[in-house]
């Protein structure tokens, strides 16, 4: 046994060498062609960059980076950037279950988020993806500051009724809505038990200056005349591992954000990450109108032990922009 | 035979009063088709709706127009399955209406689209688990079998005329030609007529019942309290016998001074659609009873905000004018022979209409200007619905196109089955054109 297998090492190593004998040749030939042809590349860009000003433009790429690229190296995608978002946008991201939690014991009806959504998503100061209620239970109980978004509900209204699959539900637990689909019929909004749908009835804030640019669903922007919007979670800053754009924003530490299946959610204010599971548990959370059977995926902590007065709101918005 | 082809169809030419008539119907149309020009540039906006009230007078006004046309299946199917005779001179006018509202109600919901250029996604993007597929299904299917039910029982009465009525203006000969299929009243052509029209009478109840608890379905499938209701299937439907039989009055009343069919269309017709509009009112008030005092026993949370805003509050003048000075006064009215009298009964009808159409509005709007979650931070017209003249003129719009229809439909072919008001008088109109 012994004899036969140091035979037929050796004879491995025989073949063994032979081919590392042979692909070094290869290699050094392919190296000297690489070579070759990136001295030739790059003496082409190099005399592309001599004849050219030397413009250089800066850009922010898909995940959120500032890049310099010289003019001349751009070049526009054969696909319809519109429609890869859209394709894109029809995924969710995987093995991702989003969940948001709102501590209504730490909300002092600040509006920072609302502010940060409204600018996120090209909204008028009365259009809401996300808007702080002044809530009072009944006669008997504290009043309290409520934010209210979508619910991404796991069995959404709004998505069963939409006759064109313009809005619908990811797997990722995000419902978003197509605005290159949407007909503008409002059944929708009229199936949301929780009002979190708009509808841009008049043109656009800033439309103009947005016009040409390529629709984003992640974001819903540009948003469109005719057209339904509303809260995405932020479905743009999920794909990049960021925090909501509302969550981000909050100086009191009013919002969670995170991963059912990793049952951790961030605080944006704090930065801490707590375990879902506890802090829902130790917490006495609830959901909004959960008889209703929607299954919503933002949960609420009651508003107990405030270590600040109550305010009312006061800052109505009087007009229509 | 003369005497009946000649009062039957002598209104059949064109005349000063159809150009008038007609002349303003499409001045206004014009007017109104400006305002939509307007939505359509502008968006939406320029009618009252916003965020939490986001449909107002087009979806109130749809479902009136729905419910209006359901009354050419009560006509012409029910009652004449079931072997009214009586009814036969008012099926042509009831089938009428059916096609003219079924059709103008495709286009009402079109006006309420914010992006009516994306009409067809409906149907290249269906989603079957959307009642808005099941209602365009239904609705187009309806408009198809009474489409069908206003064109063959005329087959007969286009042959008889084109052969026999001197006065037939020359232009629309051909199209009566058309329309009469070479009918020569061979005995395999009636029996194909008579299957084929049996056949579509009964198609057309599923049909007509579908497509009211199909449109009922829009709000009664949402969870909202007033919409939240296992009774608006039947509760539409007898809803809009009431709206139905009361327009069909109102045309009877008009085309019976207008065209001179006094001999035709007599009092004990006017009398009998009296007791008609009597008993499906009854059943209305059945149905309106059941939807507001069950609720109302229990006054659950949102159903008291809803009660409270219909009974007392914001919508409360409406609410009592159209209850009971629009279903209530109207029955107890026309309990009594006098009131059938075909001006009475028709001045009743008046009124019962333009409450039916009140109705649809206390059906659609309070619902939605108090939704579960309070309305903040937004402006006072988001909180309030006011509609808008632009909106206003784009519903109205809608009317004028019925009326147009109407108007066409009635002026060019006889009101009344010629053949068979002959038949049931003992006369046959065809011997003279059988081969």
């Amino acid at each position: 046994m012994d004899e036969n297998t140091t035979h037929n090492k050796d004879g491995q190593d025989d073949s063994k060498s032979s081919r590392r004998n042979f692909l070094k040749n290869i290699g050094l030939l392919g190296a000297g062609v690489a070579a070759g042809a990136g001295a030739l590349y790059s003496g082409d860009i190099f005399e592309k960059k001599k004849a050219a000003t030397g413009e250089s433009k800066v850009l922010l790429t898909q995940d959120n980076r500032l890049v310099e690229v010289d003019s001349l190296e751009m070049k526009a995608l054969a696909k319809n950037p519109t429609k890869l978002m859209l394709e894109k946008g029809r995924e969710g991201i995987e093995g991702k279950r989003w969940v948001m939690v709102i501590d209504l014991s730490k909300c002092r009806n600040a509006r920072r988020c609302i502010a940060a959504c409204q600018d996120a998503h090209q909204l008028k100061p009365e259009q809401y993806h996300l808007n702080t209620l002044q809530m009072q239970d009944n006669a008997g109980t504290a009043p309290y500051h409520m934010p209210k978004n979508c619910q991404h509900c796991d069995n959404p209204p709004c998505v069963a009724v939409c006759p064109v699959d313009a809005t619908y539900k990811r797997g990722d637990g995000i419902v978003l809505i197509d605005n290159e689909r949407c007909i503008g019929c409002r059944f929708c909004m009229a199936a949301c038990p929780y009002s979190a749908r708009i509808f841009q009835w008049t043109t656009p804030k800033d439309a103009d200056r947005h016009s040409g640019e390529a629709y984003n669903v992640e974001i819903n922007v540009p948003q469109k005349l005719g057209t339904i919007s509303k809260c995405l979670f932020s479905a743009d800053r999920c794909r990049v591992g960021k925090l909501p754009y509302c969550v981000s924003a909050c100086p009191n530490g009013v919002y969670y954000f995170g991963d059912e299946n990793e049952d951790a959610v961030s605080n944006g204010t704090t930065q801490q990450t707590v375990r879902l599971s506890k802090l829902l548990r130790d917490n006495g959370a609830y959901q909004l109108m959960p008889e209703l059977g929607t299954k919503p995926r933002v949960y609420y902590l009651p508003p107990k032990n405030r270590l600040f007065p109550f305010e009312p709101a006061t800052d109505e918005v009087s007009k229509e922009g | 035979m003369d005497l009946i082809i000649s009062d039957l169809s002598h209104h059949i030419r064109l005349n000063k009063g159809f150009f008038l008539w007609m002349g303003f119907l499409t001045l206004a149309f014009l007017a109104c088709l400006f305002a939509y020009i307007q939505q359509l540039k502008y968006g939406l906006g320029v009618a009252g709706v916003r965020d939490y009230i986001s449909w107002g007078l087009y979806i109130s006004n749809f479902v009136f127009f729905v419910a209006s046309s359901l009354i050419g299946m009560l006509i012409s199917a029910v009652l004449g399955l079931i072997g009214m005779k009586w009814v036969h001179p008012i099926t042509r006018i009831a089938e009428t209406i059916a096609v003219a509202f079924a059709a103008v109600a495709g286009l009402v919901i079109v006006m309420d689209m914010g992006r009516p250029e994306r009409l067809a996604y409906v149907f290249l993007y269906a989603r079957f688990q959307s009642p808005i597929l099941w209602d365009v299904t239904v609705i187009t299917t309806y408009f198809v079998i009474s489409l069908l039910l206003l064109l063959l029982p005329m087959i007969p009465d286009m042959a008889v005329l084109y052969k026999r009525f001197a006065n037939l203006p020359s232009w629309l000969k051909p199209v009566y030609k058309v329309m009469s299929l070479n009918w020569s009243d061979h005995p395999e052509q009636n029996r194909i007529i008579h299957r084929s029209i049996y056949i579509l009478l009964i198609l057309i109840i599923p049909a007509a019942l579908s497509i009211h608890t199909v449109t009922s379905w829009l709000f009664a499938l949402t969870v909202r309290p007033g919409w939240d209701s296992t009774i608006f299937g039947p509760y539409f439907v007898s809803g809009a016998f009431v709206a139905g039989s009361a327009a069909v009055i109102i045309a009877m009343f008009f085309f019976r001074k207008n065209y001179k069919l006094q001999d035709y269309l007599t009092d004990l017709h006017f009398n009998n659609m009296g007791k008609v509009l009597v008993l499906v009112a009854f059943v209305y008030l059945y149905f309106n009873i059941n939807e507001y005092l069950v609720p109302g026993y229990k006054l659950k949370r949102a159903d008291a905000v809803h009660l409270r805003e219909l009974m007392s509050g914001h919508f409360a003048l409406m609410f009592w004018l159209v209850q009971v000075g629009g279903l209530l006064i109207p029955l107890i009215l026309l309990l009594f022979r006098r009131m059938r009298k075909p001006l009475p009964l028709t001045m009743i009808s008046v009124v019962v209409l333009i409450a039916a159409w009140f109705k649809r509005y206390l059906i659609v709007v309070p619902t939605m200007s108090h939704p579960f979650l309070p309305i903040q931070h937004v402006p006072e017209n988001f909180k309030v619905y006011t509609p808008t003249i632009i909106e206003v003129a784009i519903t109205l719009l809608s009317f004028i196109l019925v009326l147009m229809i109407i108007t066409l439909i009635s002026k060019f072919f006889p009101v009344i089955p010629l053949v068979e008001t002959a038949k049931d008088k003992g006369l046959d109109p065809l011997k003279s054109i059988q081969s």
